[in-house]
């Protein structure tokens, strides 16, 4: 089976038409001109109303200055965008696909990326704000869950797991895992992840992973079949530890990081944790969780990584596209995204290289009561290999989903 | 034309199913060109049969949607036979059609929102009679044996099976036969039983069997309210069939007719069923007994049914609280604070949706109720005839599973360029919504008296005459009632919207469930209230053009 898809996949390679030179991202006038009048349709996830709100924002904006309208469609998972690239490929429309532009990161690139159905290689690095990326200080910037981007996705934000709990009811959280576990313990039900494949949820098993390996190096390699069994025994003694104690005894799961957070807002747990460092204060100011809520970070650092935006094979506004992920690199756009009032979203650039005016723009962001400092963050922890995530929640999907 | 009604309302039903099942059916059998899957081969099913805990979901599937169907038939024949002709059961006809309406998801968000640990229930008698400060940590909603994915479809069908039986009671002449048994000795409700369902049940047999194929294959309920530890079967090939690894999309589609044969599996099971009851049945009702605890009966009956309401109406109070709600935490019985900042703050989103819900589902229930009424009036010409043969496939969409033939479907619409657009989306509701309307329309236009329509023709009138004049405006109640529906299932429609419509035709239930995924309670009501105030506009319209075209036909006006 997996031979055969590898087969495919190789043929598929062939068959995809390189990109036209009709666009061509390192004359920027050019793709300017190109790009007024179309129509980006933007494949984002639109569970979180205040990010939809920023790609309202960001779309009047490039409407107003570049004559370009952005179009979110929102989407539950972007793994179905995934699919309809697929089955616009089936169906032979290699132009004029549906899609533009996607939020993306992780598995649902790698796949796009193995199967070539993204637009060509290194349209990122032309961008005009590429240069402001700060890739010798965020390397997933480039290496997306050790992926190379090759320059087929352009950084949009980053985000680092950050645990939060509620002060009024726990005064000193557990800054270990085994402190966790020794907690809950103590207080059986009081916390949950959200149940894998959901991504929240493989992140948590990915940061046991990365604290639980006998040796760190092998994360950034696929996983070695000979030793994948021993090399994850230390993950599962942990969770077999941890699940009598979980919420509803791990016989039931949150679905999504979004319930996670409203059950910490019900008192239904006492710890939660997200992907973005200003969530917190974010729901606190939108009044979905108590303003005794706090975050912090385990001792050792968490898993961090970067998403992205990328355009597909066949899309049909490939100008429009490029001038929306250039603008969504701009100092501009970085920093209203950082500002938690609107998002809360940390930036990929490097600020201290920006100018001055530039500078201020991010050192005028109020981060907020529950979100930590950027040198309170703890050290980021890069993402394993991709390969290590999907046999992680094959595993575990066998062992607690799958009796 | 009106020759061709039947044969164009049937292509467009069975069409876009074969094809849908075609594209599916290929894949399975490993060909799927762009894939690389260039030869027939059955390492699909062989990956499929390898999957982990397949046989759990797959039993899981089999359970709930027997239990929910079996359960959801049981309160509403124990109920039409204890309450059939008292003020009770008016009543409750009044409270239920409108909750028909409701779409599942929003029913089923409703229900989660009541019955969980932090949910309304708890709160209600918290923490003054349970002590608790805090939600306890109870397994009840997403339980592993699906217990309250049950209760939640069986709810749900409720309304759907009651109406379903109000629509062929009269043909069984209740009242009367009933009275004859009651003039015998027998107790009313063993009487009902005896001699009224013997007659009724078949009429309602294509009704139950969707509500099986429905409840053995659906998605959104078991999302918000099914186990997920493994979840039922369609749940798993819908994540399948969107998994970044290329290599499920044949295992997901090698799924899809699995999921088939195990609908096909549940309506065996339930025949097998059907046969036992009717053998033990036949001797029961020539046993002479007069009464088998008909009070008892009668009581748990019509709390059933109650229940059944009240949780279903009680589930959209909640949803719409939250909708409104500032802080609510637990254990306050209600918010601290109400505000329209949710409301406002989506409304640009919502108009839009609400626009295009709109601009999809009238045309949709134009076209379908327009069919309809074609071949019944062909019918009544007899020009064509409605065969029972042809009302049973009507059904057909409804009793193949969605995730069966939708995946076939988007692929098939790609290929002839027609995804993406609202036309595709609704053309695809059409399957879905034909049958409704033919469900609701047959019966009603059938009972009109012909004998109208006779005299009128004797007196001169033209046949299209005859029905402008005469059938139409007799009908004209069901016929509203049937575009209302028709709008009702096309705004309830997820999975053919989001396939077809390639996520760039948002609904308010696309968009519904598209933010649940964000898990915000309050966002999550706005959207659901939306889904039920539209369908539900749609009856109160309805309503009112029958009561303004009847002001001054006094005979044609509801009797109760």
């Amino acid at each position: 089976m997996k031979i055969a898809i590898a087969a495919a996949l190789t043929l598929l390679t062939a068959s995809v038409p390189a990109l036209s030179g009709e666009v061509d991202p390192s004359n920027w006038p050019a793709v300017l001109e190109k790009a007024r009048g179309e129509t980006v349709y933007f494949h984002a996830w639109g569970g979180e109303p205040r990010i939809n709100a920023y790609i309202d924002w960001a779309g009047e904006v490039v409407k107003d200055r570049y004559g370009v309208t952005l179009t979110q469609v929102k989407v539950d998972d972007t793994a179905n965008v995934v699919s309809r690239i697929i089955a616009e490929k089936a169906a032979g429309k290699t132009e004029g696909g549906s899609v533009d532009l996607v939020w993306i990161n992780g598995e649902n690139f790698a796949a796009l990326k193995r199967a070539s159905l993204l637009a060509n290689e290194g349209w990122a690095g032309e961008l005009p704000n590429w240069k402001l990326v700060d890739v010798a200080g965020k390397p997933s910037v480039v290496n997306d869950f050790t992926e190379p981007t090759e320059g087929l996705e352009s950084p949009w934000g980053m985000a680092q797991l950050v645990f939060s709990y509620d002060t009024a009811r726990l005064a000193t959280p557990p800054k270990t895992l085994e402190a966790l576990a020794e907690y809950l313990e103590t207080h059986p039900g009081r916390f949950a992840y959200p149940q894998p494949p959901n991504f929240h949820g493989s992140t948590f098993l990915k940061q046991v992973l990365v604290s639980a390996i006998d040796d760190p190096a092998k994360l950034s390699h696929p996983v070695d079949d000979a030793t994948f069994a021993a090399d994850v025994a230390p993950v599962f003694a942990y969770l077999d530890r941890l699940h009598p104690n979980l919420w509803r005894q791990g016989r039931a799961f949150p679905q999504n990081a979004g319930d996670l957070r409203q059950m910490l807002s019900d008192g239904e747990v006492d710890i939660a944790f997200s992907f973005n460092p200003a969530g917190a204060t974010a729901a606190i100011e939108a009044g979905e969780l108590p303003d005794t809520v706090r975050t912090f970070v385990l001792d050792g650092g968490t898993i961090g990584n970067t998403h992205f935006v990328a355009i597909p094979f066949n899309a049909n506004a490939r100008a429009g596209a490029l001038v929306v992920a250039n603008f969504l690199l701009s100092a501009e756009a970085q920093a209203r995204k950082q500002d938690p009032k609107v998002w809360g979203d940390p930036t990929v650039l490097n600020v201290d290289a920006l100018p001055e005016a530039d500078k201020e723009r991010f050192a005028a962001i109020d981060l907020g009561i529950a979100t930590l400092r950027p040198q309170e963050l703890g050290p980021v922890i890069s993402e394993p290999h991709a390969s290590w995530m999907t046999r992680l929640e094959e595993e575990w999907i066998a062992r607690y989903a799958a009796p | 034309m009106l020759k061709l009604a039947p044969s164009l309302t049937l292509l467009l039903l069975i069409g876009p199913v074969a094809a849908g099942l075609a594209g599916t059916i290929l894949p399975a059998f490993g060909y799927f060109p762009a894939l690389g899957g260039d030869r027939l081969s059955l390492s699909a099913f062989a990956s499929l049969l390898a999957t982990p805990g397949l046989w759990t979901s797959a039993r899981l599937s089999l359970t709930v949607g027997l239990g929910a169907t079996a359960g959801a038939l049981a309160i509403t024949v124990f109920f039409a036979a204890a309450a059939e002709g008292t003020p009770f059961f008016r009543r409750m006809r009044r409270l239920l059609s409108p909750l028909l309406s409701i779409p599942h998801a929003a029913a089923a968000f409703g229900l989660a929102f009541l019955v969980a640990p932090s949910g309304w229930i708890f709160r209600a008698v918290s923490p003054w009679a349970t002590g608790f400060g805090q939600p306890p940590d109870l397994l009840i909603v997403h339980d592993p044996s699906g217990l309250a994915m049950m209760f939640g479809l069986m709810a749900k069908e409720v309304p759907f099976l009651f109406l379903m039986i109000l629509a062929a009671l009269p043909q069984t002449e209740s009242t009367r036969s009933r009275r004859l048994a009651v003039s015998f000795g027998y107790r009313p409700v063993t009487a009902w039983l005896k001699v009224v369902l013997p007659r009724l049940y078949p009429q309602i047999r294509l009704p139950v069997f969707a509500v099986l194929t429905y409840a053995t294959s659906v998605v959104d309920v078991a999302l918000i309210l099914g186990p997920t530890t493994p979840a039922p079967l369609a749940v798993r090939l819908t994540h399948w069939m969107n998994d970044p690894d290329l290599s499920l999309r044949f295992v997901a589609s090698a799924g899809a007719i699995f999921q088939l044969g195990l609908s096909a599996a549940a309506i065996l099971c339930w025949l097998a069923l059907e046969r036992v009851i009717i053998i033990a049945g036949r001797t029961w009702t020539v046993s002479g007994r007069r009464t088998h605890a008909d009070q008892f009966a009668a009581m748990v009956a019509k709390s059933a049914m109650t229940i059944a309401a009240l949780a279903l109406a009680l589930g959209l109070v909640v949803v719409a609280l939250w909708s409104v709600a500032g802080s609510w935490r637990f254990p306050d019985a209600l918010p601290a604070s109400l505000t329209l900042k949710t409301w406002l703050r989506h409304l640009p989103d919502a108009a839009t949706a609400v626009g295009t819900t709109v601009f999809i589902g009238l045309p949709v229930a134009l076209v379908a109720t327009g069919l309809a009424l074609a071949c019944l009036e062909g019918e009544s010409r007899k020009v064509t005839v409605v065969s029972p043969r042809m009302l049973a496939l009507l059904y057909l969409p409804l009793l193949v599973p969605q995730v069966a033939f939708l995946f076939g479907l988007q692929v098939l619409l790609l290929w002839v360029g027609l995804e993406d657009t609202p036309g595709a989306v609704a053309a695809a509701h059409l399957t879905f919504v034909i049958p409704y309307v033919f469900l609701a329309l047959t019966e009603a236009w059938r009972s009109v008296d012909p004998r109208y329509g006779d005299v009128a023709t004797a007196l001169g009138a033209r046949p299209d005459r005859v029905f402008w004049r005469v059938r139409l405006p007799m009908a004209l109640r069901p016929v509203m009632t049937a575009l209302a529906l028709g709008f009702a299932v096309s705004v309830a429609q997820y999975l053919p919207t989001f396939l077809v419509g390639g996520g760039r035709v948002e609904t308010v239930t696309t968009e519904a469930v598209a933010l649940a995924s964000g898990g915000d309670r309050r966002l999550v009501g706005v959207f659901a209230v939306l889904q039920m105030t539209l369908p539900f506009f749609g009856f109160l319209i309805a309503g009112a053009v029958t009561s303004l075209a009847f002001r001054s036909r006094r005979d044609l006006k509801i009797s109760h």
